[in-house]
């Protein structure tokens, strides 16, 4: 794709993925925002993925006018992970991005109000991550 | 930023709504910032209902993981089972027989009729009128018994499973589904002269919380508070799933923006839900209600997603999977967390009481939003 020279791209799925690094990423998602024949003005899911060795964030977009849907990919650090926000884009992402943190601990630079949205502000770990414990709330089968 | 309760350094006050409070319906949370009695500011604080849903399916299998969908929306709980047996479907690519189907369909439009029938009462009692709220349960009453002698429970009826439904509806279902079509089309023109033409309602409802549509895009809004809003968005429609592409229903779409707007779209769909029975429940076709599948399920390795229009909006469900017996990572994709995300642009410069009123129309359903 010419809007999208540095991704590459995943057909496995349903719909088209493209899979991009995280310093890039920022800028490919608003050229897919605002470009006239994509303009993927929805987002409806935004995911994060604990693979162990990294991250990912998988957005979901879609396109109301054009009626198409694919789906983009980001590889975070796993040390480190670390996004730009995208909510000045996609407005529905200030939640998503929250609740992103909240569960994982990917920060996400220029968000602009980044703090937890399900738990409590004094919890410490990031739940959802493969290697989070918790032996008081959580009990292994 | 996070507010203290009190007054701001400009003399604003900041006041608690919620989260134990009639209104809020559920555990919801929100801190107003008001100058005067004009809100300038709501910012909801979720997780009093947070059970990390998500967490706990990484260890269930695919046949377990369905059931705590129910206690998600659980107005809507035959649809959320559904769109998660349609993704288990998907990965395991298994046909679903066509008996099934129908009765899936059934099943989601009596529950979206069921779910539209308590927001009415809700919205009703929310506004200061009482009476919607027991006209709106005497009739919900007639769905629940429906489903009980079907399914066996009344509110989180665990029904449908990969592959179809659980057990061939009750012998009484047809005979009373066709009842209650023929008495709830009387009623919903009693809805309307109960509440939607009353001027006390007209003026609460009309221009309150607007919603463009450029908004209700960018806000990822979706079901009935997106239509509102002229925004086309049914999965019944776009992307339709099970019989839905060979029903003639229309789909619903006011261009008001406002909570009024709103009002309109769910009472129309009311109506479209049961033009949907009336047309399914004399043609259920006969043989299996569940397709074969194995007793321990194993979607192949990759990624599935599927969506569904429950009575709020899109139900989606992301599975993935790594090729086992439980899924890796299961997102769900709720729709009062995007509604609910537009609350606080849609209600600054109004007075509490519109805030209640926009949340009504908003129709939240707060363990929905936490999962």
């Amino acid at each position: 794709m010419h809007l999208t020279p540095e991704a590459t791209l995943e057909e496995s799925g349903e719909w088209l993925g493209l899979v991009l690094a995280p310093d890039q990423a920022k800028s490919c998602l608003s050229r897919l925002r605002h470009a006239p024949e994509i303009e993927m003005d929805y987002l409806f899911c935004l995911t994060g993925v604990d693979w162990k060795t990294h991250f990912s964030l998988v957005y979901h977009l879609s396109s109301t006018q054009h009626r198409q849907t694919m789906v983009v990919k980001v590889k975070l650090d796993r040390e480190q992970p670390e996004m730009d926000t995208v909510s000045d884009i996609w407005r529905t992402a200030e939640f998503h991005e929250r609740e992103a943190y909240d569960l994982f601990g990917i920060r996400f630079r220029s968000h602009p109000d980044l703090r937890r949205l399900f738990l409590t502000e004094d919890w410490i770990g990031w739940p959802l991550r493969k290697d989070y414990e918790d032996p008081v709330n959580m009990i292994k089968l | 930023m996070l507010e203290e309760i009190g007054t701001t350094e400009k003399g604003e006050w900041v006041i608690n709504l919620g989260p134990q409070h009639p209104s809020t319906h559920g555990v919801l949370h929100l801190l107003i910032t008001l100058s005067g009695e004009t809100i300038q500011k709501v910012e909801p604080h979720l997780g009093y209902i947070h059970r990390s849903i998500e967490k706990m399916c990484e260890s269930l299998s695919y046949r377990q993981f369905i059931y705590v969908t129910s206690r998600m929306d659980y107005l809507s709980s035959h649809i959320n089972n559904h769109g998660c047996a349609l993704c288990v479907e998907k990965g395991l690519q298994v046909e679903v027989p066509p008996r099934a189907q129908v009765i899936r369909v059934l099943m989601d439009e009596l529950t979206r009729l069921a779910s539209h029938q308590l927001w009415w009462g809700a919205l009703g009692m929310d506004i200061g009128a009482l009476t919607p709220f027991f006209h709106a349960f005497r009739e919900r009453e007639t769905i629940n018994e429906i489903m009980e002698e079907t399914c066996g429970a009344r509110l989180t009826m665990n029904y449908m499973v990969p592959g179809g439904v659980m057990a061939d509806i009750h012998p009484n279902f047809q005979h009373r589904v066709k009842q209650f079509i023929a008495f709830f089309r009387t009623k919903i023109d009693e809805y309307d002269e109960l509440l939607s033409d009353n001027f006390i309602f007209l003026r609460r409802m009309q221009g309150v919380g607007y919603l463009s549509r450029e908004d209700a895009i960018s806000y990822g809004c979706t079901g009935p508070t997106a239509r509102g809003s002229d925004l086309s968005c049914d999965i019944r429609k776009l992307y339709p799933y099970e019989v839905y592409d060979r029903l003639s229903f229309v789909e619903v779409i006011e261009t008001g923006g406002d909570c009024h707007a709103r009002y309109r779209v769910r009472l129309q769909e009311m109506r479209q839900s049961l033009s949907i029975l009336d047309q399914l429940i004399d043609n259920i076709p006969e043989g299996d209600f569940q397709a074969k599948t194995k007793a321990v399920l194993k979607l192949p390795k990759g990624e599935f997603y599927s969506r569904v229009e429950t009575a709020r909006g899109e139900f989606g469900v992301y599975i993935i999977s790594e090729g086992g017996t439980t899924p890796y990572r299961i997102k769900f994709r709720s729709p009062g967390f995007s509604n609910l995300s537009a609350l606080d642009h849609m209600s600054r410069g109004h007075k509490i009481g519109d805030l209640v009123a926009i949340m009504g129309t908003l129709d939240l359903v707060i363990p929905d939003i936490d999962r």
